[in-house]
């Protein structure tokens, strides 16, 4: 680099290539120089190429110059290398203006803003969700013939085997668990009253809601997600169709028929996988087990169950179509959304089924 | 060319568009007439798309006024909005935006089926004259995503003809197609102005297709309207921006 780059009389020259290639090593002994002199002048009489990078590098390095010189010079500018430095010169671009640090405070301070305002369009969107609801039992305008069908095996039907695969293990699991504890106690017995109970109140509805809604509420955010960065939600206001009524409301009263039929279905299977484990681990009868899975129930546990199951499946609905119809940016968008969907469902599902055992305890 | 019709069939004065912060149009003033190709251009980003969004509520004004018929449409309820409005107007998307679940014949039928209760023939006959006027008429059973980018629009057109709308909007309907498709639409457009008499609306940018097509123009440039006229008093309007813009075919 001794070659390229040279100090005489307050004045640096280079020569030869100063490219994206030369640039650190060139730079390197620029700074050298910079510890013992201050150079004015930077002479490229002899420098045979540029690019880009050189160009920016010899302007950084006037602007290092003019830190403590009042004027800094590039002299010996090449005939051949002027149309280079012109179009790649930084001189005339704006500098960017500096973005304001934002203090901590402000930062949570417009978090809590945005979350607020977030949670009002939500309410307004439920609210909006739940009008159609009601006014599309009694008038199936601006809902597509076969929309409710086609919905209804879309979350219900194709959600059978995941749900019941699930159920299994879960019932397996929660009675080979339990087991292990209630025969050191000699209360085989009541590992049916365990499960029944624990099923119908709490793991069946609010494992079908997780697989629900990790299931259905994603495919509903990226759906209506995807519809509003291809510009075909505007395209349906434009035929004066609500997009709420046409492309949510199908999946609400859908959803709102397959969810407790879902969770039926988890109850029984969960109960078939925890019958394995009375009947093969604890030496139960099935018939014991299945009378005392029964008797153990009241109306209470029944309703409960079934409130929630319903509970559930709106709030994934209606957070699934949140964050579809509040997507910015494309297919990134898209897929923040699906994600952003299925954390807000689960957590609400998780937070409610909370609230309800507090509730009904 | 002197217009036919003195009232403007859409009027938006004053028009403020923003997003955040930051103004996209700024004092927009409009008159759309009857019968004639209107057509909204300048470069990228200066807000064509915007006003075309704003003046149908797709994107809520900030402030100003917007006329339909001599009827303000900022200050109507969405059901007057689409009773109004709405159901006498065609928009075709810049993609198309056509339902990607469903057919091209389900697609069209959206509309008819939403908005009338004609029977299924009369129906499928309308959704075959429409694919026809378009020159679509092997697509009826097909998926959008088994047509080109030139099928979608004319598909998403025959859509937005469907109810035999009287203002046809059109988003860059040339931008992404090769220059005999983009004619051929440009064609449609003209045969629909002449023959069924109706006010199209277009964006666009394409030069060729500004030529064929334009009665009237409204040139934007960074959020403000710098004209509103004829195309030949826009060439002749010594203004630079839109004599650099019609240049730049010459280059």
């Amino acid at each position: 680099m001794k070659d390229t780059v040279k100090y005489l009389d307050n004045s640096i020259f280079l020569s030869g290539e100063i490219n994206i290639k030369s640039v650190p090593d060139i730079s390197e002994a620029i700074d050298a120089i910079f510890k013992k002199e201050k150079p004015i002048t930077v002479d490229i009489s002899d420098v045979t190429y540029l690019d880009s990078a050189g160009v920016a590098f010899l302007e950084s390095l006037l602007d290092k110059i003019k830190t403590y010189s009042k004027a800094a010079f590039l002299q010996g500018v090449p005939e051949a290398l002027k149309p280079i430095l012109k179009t790649f010169s930084s001189q005339d671009i704006p500098l960017k203006e500096s973005i304001p640090k934002v203090g901590l405070f402000e930062y949570i301070g417009s978090k809590v803003v945005d979350t607020a305002e977030a949670f009002h369009q939500l309410l307004i969107m439920a609210a909006d969700v739940f009008y159609w609801a009601f006014v599309g039992l009694f008038n199936r305008k601006g809902q597509r013939k076969g929309s409710f069908a086609q919905q209804g095996v879309n979350l219900g039907v194709d959600a059978l085997p995941v749900v019941g695969l699930l159920s299994l293990i879960i019932g397996f699991i929660l009675s080979l668990q339990s087991a292990a504890q209630l025969r050191n106690f000699g209360a085989n017995v009541f590992i049916a009253d365990l499960l029944s109970i624990s099923l119908v109140r709490e793991m069946g509805p609010m494992m079908t809601a997780i697989i629900v809604a990790g299931r259905s509420g994603s495919s509903i955010a990226s759906e209506i997600a995807s519809m509003q960065v291809s510009e075909e939600i505007d395209a349906l206001r434009m035929m004066a169709i609500n997009p709420i009524r046409y492309v949510v409301i199908p999946k609400f009263h859908a959803i709102s028929v397959v969810m407790p039929m879902l969770v039926a279905f988890s109850i029984l299977i969960g109960m078939i996988g925890g019958l394995i484990i009375a009947v093969g681990y604890l030496g139960l009868s099935v018939q014991t087990f299945v009378s005392r899975s029964i008797d153990i129930l009241i109306m209470k546990d029944i309703i409960v169950s079934f409130t929630k199951s319903i509970f559930f499946a709106w709030i994934i609905v209606i957070i699934g179509s949140y964050y579809g119809f509040s997507v910015k940016g494309g297919a990134e968008g898209v897929g923040k959304a699906t994600t952003n969907s299925v954390v807000a469902s689960i957590f609400a599902v998780i937070f409610f089924d909370a609230v309800f055992s507090l509730l009904y305890l | 060319m002197k217009s036919i019709n003195n009232n403007p069939i859409i009027k938006v004065d004053n028009l403020v568009a923003k997003y955040g912060p930051k103004i996209i149009l700024q004092d927009i003033t409009v008159d759309i007439y009857p019968n004639e190709v209107t057509v909204i251009l300048g470069g990228s980003g200066c807000g064509k798309t915007t006003l075309l969004k704003n003046i149908l509520r797709l994107i809520e004004p900030y402030s100003g006024s917007i006329k339909f018929w001599n009827e303000e449409v900022t200050t109507m309820d969405e059901y007057q909005f689409n009773e109004k409005v709405l159901n006498r107007i065609g928009m075709l998307f810049q993609a198309g935006a056509l339902l990607n679940s469903i057919s091209v014949k389900e697609n069209i039928s959206v509309p008819l089926e939403q908005h009338t209760k004609l029977p299924e023939d009369i129906m499928e006959r309308i959704i075959r004259t429409k694919l026809h006027l378009v020159n679509l008429d092997h697509a009826l059973e097909l998926l959008p995503s088994e047509l080109s980018g030139g099928m979608k629009k004319r598909a998403a057109l025959a859509r937005a003809l469907v109810l035999d709308p009287d203002i046809l909007f059109c988003d860059e309907p040339s931008a992404g197609l090769d220059p005999l498709t983009s004619l051929a639409l440009d064609e449609l457009i003209l045969n629909l102005k002449h023959q069924l008499n109706m006010t199209i609306i277009v964006v666009t940018h394409e030069l060729a297709s500004i030529n064929r097509i334009a009665d009237k123009i409204i040139f934007l440039d960074n959020g403000r309207m710098l004209f509103a006229g004829t195309l030949e008093a826009a060439k002749a309007s010594g203004i630079k921006a839109i004599d650099t813009f019609f240049n730049a075919e010459n280059h």
